[in-house]
């Protein structure tokens, strides 16, 4: 079920600008990576990348081996590679059952579809009360858990999230990572993009730290955590 | 007097609330003011009349093969045209000025091939019958226009809501980049809007056209004025609005002319809409930009 993402000598840049210099991110298969950056250290331009909604200018992104650039993100979905993009971009004017449907969009069986449904309204109860409503309606920690949702909809094989726990409620940031951690309790290969370090550290088994489009720092996530520099700058101590 | 003049409102209303919602539609898609949306009105029209008058089909054919040729229409010029404008930062403003360059060459390019006289759809294209309920008169062909403007509408909202093809239109129309990575195909999806779109002008060009028996290469170019009119008032990209206001131009068309002055009708269709873009920029219906999302 679960695959495996290797990127290499990724590089991606807008017109004269280089956002991503270069860089090697090895996702084993049910292994939580976190790949931890600044603002504007180049994290979700990796993201935008390897989904296929921005087009590396070098580089190789393989999943399970087989090198997906240059794919439509539609078909890079079809494989199973998920993305919960920055700032989740819900579909805010369609209810929370028409989102989760589009999550969905590829499988075409529909009691696979329902049992899917049902498995993600288990893990997030909240959403089962209010299927019919708007997802505008919703707070931002809970737009963030129908963003969850809606990627699990699809059968992730690679789960990307793009700084999941940005600008929630603490409340809502612990439920989102202990979200993570039940996800990798049942095998999910995770790509974890986050500024939040030490949270993500915490539940990841590698990190890779991310300055200014190139890799300064990468390890075991506990080792990483134990670094000095990246306590100083990451982990405010 | 009155309930005839109803009914002819309600007639000519019913093909601008077509039109305009395939306006609208490919608006609130696919974020482009696409002027070229006037000529699929008029290729419509023309294929029709090409389809009755050399292959001598009936208007019954000649409408839904009129209707897809439309569509296919806007498909070829839409793909040429808006996939280069719709990533700009101003795409609203460029498809304006672009499409509205291209809408003038083809209007001219048909003009100088098929001539700009007016043409008839030949006799006995459609029965000459007439209806009447209540001292009210209703013709076979305003027969088929009410048929098909309301099997038209009410198959293309029955499309948006429950199929899945609508589902990802409407995430398309709101987070082109969600949409893709839901594992929708947006470059086909969007192809799929063009033809609707243009589908739903080319169907308002044949139903026009069999309603004044009138065709001629620029009658797409007054009726955008008012497509304008109508996806305005109705609130842009609001199909709901664009179907109320296509209704409600055609039957105020029909009484200024009818109690008025045939002369005013334009006058007052543009007046309603000033007052509107004055009092309701966001259009009747719509909530306020600052609403959304
Ligand atoms: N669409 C864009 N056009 C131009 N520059 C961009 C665009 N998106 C990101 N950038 C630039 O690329 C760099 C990396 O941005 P980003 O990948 O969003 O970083 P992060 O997600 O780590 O905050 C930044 O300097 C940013 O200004
Ligand atoms: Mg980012």
């Amino acid at each position: 079920m679960a695959s495996s993402l290797k990127i290499s000598g990724l590089e991606v840049a807008y017109g004269r600008t280089d956002a991503v210099r270069g860089i090697d991110i090895d996702v084993p298969a049910g292994r939580v990576v976190c790949l931890i950056g600044a603002n504007g250290a180049g994290k979700t331009s990796t993201m935008r990348a390897i989904s296929g909604l921005k087009r590396p200018r070098a580089g190789r992104i393989l999943l399970d081996g087989a090198d997906i650039v240059g794919m439509k993100p539609h078909q890079i979905a079809a494989l199973g590679l998920l993305q919960v993009p920055e700032g989740r971009q819900v579909f805010a004017e369609l209810s929370i059952a028409d989102n989760l449907a589009l999550g969905a969009y590829l499988v075409r069986d529909a009691a696979e579809q329902a049992r899917r449904l049902e498995s993600v309204l288990a893990r997030f109860p909240r959403l089962r009360e209010r299927l019919g409503q708007a997802a505008g309606s919703l707070s931002g920690g809970e737009q963030q858990m129908l963003a969850l949702g809606r990627a699990l909809m699809g059968g992730p094989k690679v789960l990307l999230l793009d700084e999941p726990s940005m600008g929630l409620a603490p409340l809502f940031v612990d439920e989102i990572f202990a979200i993570v951690s039940d996800l990798k309790r049942e095998g999910t290969t995770i790509l974890l993009v986050e500024q939040n370090a030490s949270a993500a550290l915490e539940v990841s088994d590698d990190a890779y730290v991310l300055e200014n489009g190139r890799i300064v720092l990468s390890g075991q996530a506990s080792d990483v955590a134990e670094n000095p520099s990246v306590a100083a700058a990451y982990l405010g101590g | 007097m009155l309930a005839q003049q109803m009914v002819n409102g309600v007639l000519l209303g019913a093909t601008y609330a077509l039109f305009a919602l395939g306006f609208t539609l490919i608006f609130g898609v696919l974020r482009v003011i696409n002027l070229t949306y006037g000529f699929y009105f008029s290729a419509g029209a023309f294929i029709a009349l090409y389809l009755t008058r050399v292959l001598g089909l009936n208007i019954v054919l000649a409408l839904p093969l009129g209707t897809i040729a439309a569509g296919l229409v806007a498909v070829a010029m839409d793909s040429l045209l808006l996939p280069r404008l719709r990533h700009r930062r101003t795409a609203e403003l460029d498809s304006l000025m672009v499409t509205l360059g291209a809408v003038l060459a083809l209007y001219s390019i048909m003009t100088a091939w098929l001539g700009p006289d007016i043409r008839r759809f030949p006799p006995g294209t459609i029965s000459a019958d007439a209806l009447e309920i209540l001292g009210v008169r209703l013709t076979a062909a305003e027969g088929l226009i009410l048929l098909a403007s309301f099997v038209l509408v009410a198959a293309l909202m029955a499309l948006m809501k429950f199929t899945r093809l609508g589902l990802a239109i409407r995430a398309l129309a709101e987070k082109p980049d969600a949409a893709g990575l839901m594992g929708i195909n947006v470059p086909a999806t969007s192809r799929i809007v063009s033809f609707l779109s243009g589908a739903l002008a080319g169907a308002g060009g044949i139903l026009i056209g069999l309603n004044f028996n009138a065709i001629q290469p620029y009658m797409g170019e007054s009726m955008m004025l008012r497509g304008f009119v109508v996806i305005i008032v109705g609130g842009m990209g609001d199909s709901r609005g664009a179907l109320v206001a296509g209704l409600a131009l055609g039957i105020i068309e029909v009484l200024t002319a009818g109690y008025i002055d045939s002369g005013l009708k334009e006058t007052v269709a543009f007046a309603i809409l000033v007052v509107v873009l004055w009092t309701r920029p966001q259009g009747l219906f719509g909530r306020a930009v600052g609403q959304r999302a």
